[in-house]
């Protein structure tokens, strides 16, 4: 593989960005990252320069807004026009009961987990096809692989988009360039401080190095981590439906 | 994303569950958490702050205090792990500025390959930069370095009351000084600058000695601590009056071509039970330790990390005591007063509950860092002791006698049980502390040696 040396993070103050933006600035890398914070752009862009990144770039944008997707396309290829990676790492968990009742809450999930992620994708994507490199990836999750009564909006949100890559994966391949879905299961970041026994969740850190090993070298095209959860949803899949539906988790 | 979860944040310190765990090193006292707010970046700190009820908020780190100044029972702790960023670095001067959960050992990864090193250490590298500050802890350079605190030039404080207060030598000093040592009580450091040492590289020449007495400790000490930056004794805790040791001095080495890969030791994966450290496994252990090393007697270079940190090559070795969990009693007794560590010494030995590592320092004479800085001039001895009940509290509280006949003080990083007798006399400042301490912050510690509420 050639090596993933400028790498553009889009949603780059999430908790597993963060992590996974450490692992590469320890190995050098140019970094792009896009967030809405720019004092917390600030604070990460300080603390991976002094881990060792070779160059880090921010730029802030709120990403849900599609009106803002043009902008951060040519800022990034101004800035770093041979970009060879990048990575999807923003998301959004409301609580399914709300969503049930409001259907704004509900759009805007599907906003910011489905449709803006996939507006800015294409945009990427088409400049990686044409220069017939590189590396798309986007974190998704084990709870896009069935719909779950307890999360079932975050899921299929997260369900629609892995079924995005999967498409863009296909058509991406002849250009010789990989699609690479990312599917955590719970893991300790901010936003999953609030569920029930998320001190069980997995290490962001552990999670963020097999995103990395993922990112350097040829590996599956969808990436399940901690690894575990390849097996467990195989087996929730086989679940029939006509049990599944009585589960309440 | 973040905002949301910190109105879900909100929505539980309403409706709390009381079930929170987090431990101290000592794994005792056990207590229950009504919540743990985990900010992620210094930016939600203030609301954290603003909407607690008074008293209810304490900030924790790495949880590496012994006792139980680093819990806050039934009520509330800001966990500032995740502020763990590194804003800025000066390279020609080694000023760094990092955030408060930065860990030492994050510290050494990323600027010990550059060629600096924390100006002080204690015994352990997995504590946050924000509570080797709340405790102003030291190492085995203090007679030469003074604690940590004595290297922090300046830092952002969080203040429920009054925002963020930058405290330096201009400005707000006194803020300064009461922050430091301050057990985490004034409020929640955003950042701190900290003046690294410059050193050659990661080894260390280190040379150990054996000694079978008070007395020769005491000479050996004088007489290193000019030429060693670092000296230390390791205890026998069976020994008595006459305690065998081994001492350790050191300088940082000029030897840098060297290779160097440092290793990840095992982890204890439970905690064993507690049969398994008695009288005779730890006496055979102390005396093990103590044959080895004095049959290895002599100069070696070594890695930093086996010098600096030997217990951490075992992770979680404090589940070596058991269940129950263990106390650690560090005092220091005034030079003048030799023979009260002799007696101290000598009632643990009669106890036959003797110490699994026991260590002895001299401390230097700087003044301290901080209002509530433990460490002054004399002799520092900490001993372990597995938690066996009413036993065990009760030897602690026969070496109080000694220490507090002997004008010494017990650092209450370590404590989980002193009397409010013995902080008193420990701290005869802590009243002029006491209006230093941020409205909404308090601590198991706290409540229990000065009886606030």
């Amino acid at each position: 593989m050639t090596a993933m040396r400028k790498i553009i993070i889009l949603g780059a103050t999430s908790g597993i960005a963060l992590e996974v933006q450490r692992l590469l600035a320890r190995e050098g890398r140019e970094l792009l990252l896009v967030a809405r914070s720019s004092q917390r752009l600030a604070e990460v862009q300080a603390d991976l320069a002094a881990r060792g990144a070779h160059q880090v770039l921010t730029y802030s944008a709120d990403l849900a807004s599609i009106q803002q997707h043009a902008a951060i396309f040519e800022f990034a290829r101004h800035t770093l026009p041979d970009f060879d990676t990048v990575l999807l790492a923003y998301g959004s968990m409301r609580d399914q009961k709300d969503s049930e009742t409001s259907i704004d809450i509900l759009l805007e999930e599907l906003q910011v987990n489905f449709v803006s992620a996939t507006a800015i994708l294409t945009l990427f994507a088409a400049d990686l096809e044409r220069r017939r490199t590189g590396c798309l990836a986007a974190i998704t999750s084990v709870a896009g692989d069935r719909g779950r009564r307890s999360n079932y909006l975050y899921g299929s949100s997260k369900g629609a988009l892995s079924l995005f890559l999967q498409g863009l994966r296909s058509r991406l391949h002849p250009a010789g360039v990989r699609v690479i879905t990312i599917k955590p299961g719970p893991v300790q970041t901010p936003m999953t401080d609030h569920m029930p026994n998320s001190a069980r969740f997995a290490d962001p850190m552990q999670v963020a190095r097999d995103i990395v090993d993922a990112l350097e070298r040829r590996s599956p095209d969808v990436l399940y981590t901690p690894k575990i959860w390849r097996y467990i949803m195989t087996a929730v899949q086989q679940i029939p439906e006509t049990i599944f539906k009585r589960l309440s988790f | 994303m973040s905002g949301q979860s910190a109105a879900t944040l909100r929505k539980q310190s309403v409706a709390p569950p009381p079930t929170e765990r987090a431990l101290s090193w000592g794994r005792y006292p056990k207590t229950a958490h009504r919540h743990v707010h985990k900010p992620a970046w210094n930016d939600q700190v203030p609301e954290i702050l603003g909407t607690a009820a008074p008293g209810s908020l304490l900030p924790y780190g790495l949880g590496r205090s012994y006792g139980d100044s680093c819990l806050n029972a039934g009520r509330e702790l800001i966990d500032c792990r995740r502020l763990n960023r590194i804003l800025g670095f000066d390279e020609s001067t080694g000023m760094l500025r990092c955030e408060s959960g930065v860990s030492l050992s994050d510290i050494i990864d990323v600027f010990l390959p550059k060629g600096w090193f924390l100006p002080v250490t204690p015994g352990t590298r997995f504590i946050t930069v924000g509570g080797a500050i709340a405790n102003d802890v030291h190492g085995k350079n203090h007679h030469c370095a003074a604690t940590f605190g004595a290297h922090v030039c300046q830092i952002g404080l969080h203040r429920s009351n009054d925002g963020l207060v930058i405290c330096n030598s201009q400005d707000n000093f006194d803020m300064l000084q009461a922050t430091i040592g301050g057990l985490g009580l004034t409020g929640v450091i955003a950042w701190a600058d900290i003046q690294l040492k410059r050193v050659a590289g990661p080894w260390i020449d280190a040379e150990s000695i054996p000694f079978q007495s008070l007395s020769s400790f005491i000479d050996l000490s004088r007489e290193s601590n000019d030429r060693f930056e670092y000296t230390v004794a390791w205890l026998d805790g069976f020994a008595g009056k006459h305690p065998r040791g081994i001492f350790f001095r050191a300088n940082h080495s000029a030897e840098r071509g060297k290779q160097f890969h440092p290793k990840r030791g095992p982890r204890l994966p439970f905690a064993l039970p507690a049969w398994m450290l008695n009288r005779y496994s730890v006496r055979a252990f102390n005396t093990a330790y103590y044959k080895i090393h004095a049959a290895r007697k002599g100069a070696a270079i070594v890695p930093y990390d086996s010098f600096f940190y030997p217990l951490d090559s075992i992770r979680q070795w404090n589940l070596l005591h058991g269940k129950q969990g263990f106390l650690q009693y560090q005092c220091v007794i005034p030079e003048t007063n030799v023979e009260a560590v002799e007696e101290l010494l000598d009632r643990v030995a009669r106890s036959g509950m003797g110490s699994f590592l026991g260590v002895l320092k001299q401390f230097g004479s700087a003044p301290p860092a901080g209002m509530l800085s433990f460490p002054r001039p004399g002799l520092t001895i900490a001993l372990d002791f597995a938690m066996r009940g009413e036993r065990t509290l009760k030897l602690m509280q026969s070496l109080d006698e000694v220490v507090q006949q002997s004008g010494g003080a017990l650092y209450p990083a370590k404590d989980a049980r002193m009397s409010s007798a013995v902080f008193e006399a420990s701290f005869p400042r802590w009243r002029a502390f006491v209006p230093y301490i941020d409205p909404k912050m308090s601590s198991s510690f706290w409540r229990r040696v000065t009886g606030a509420q």
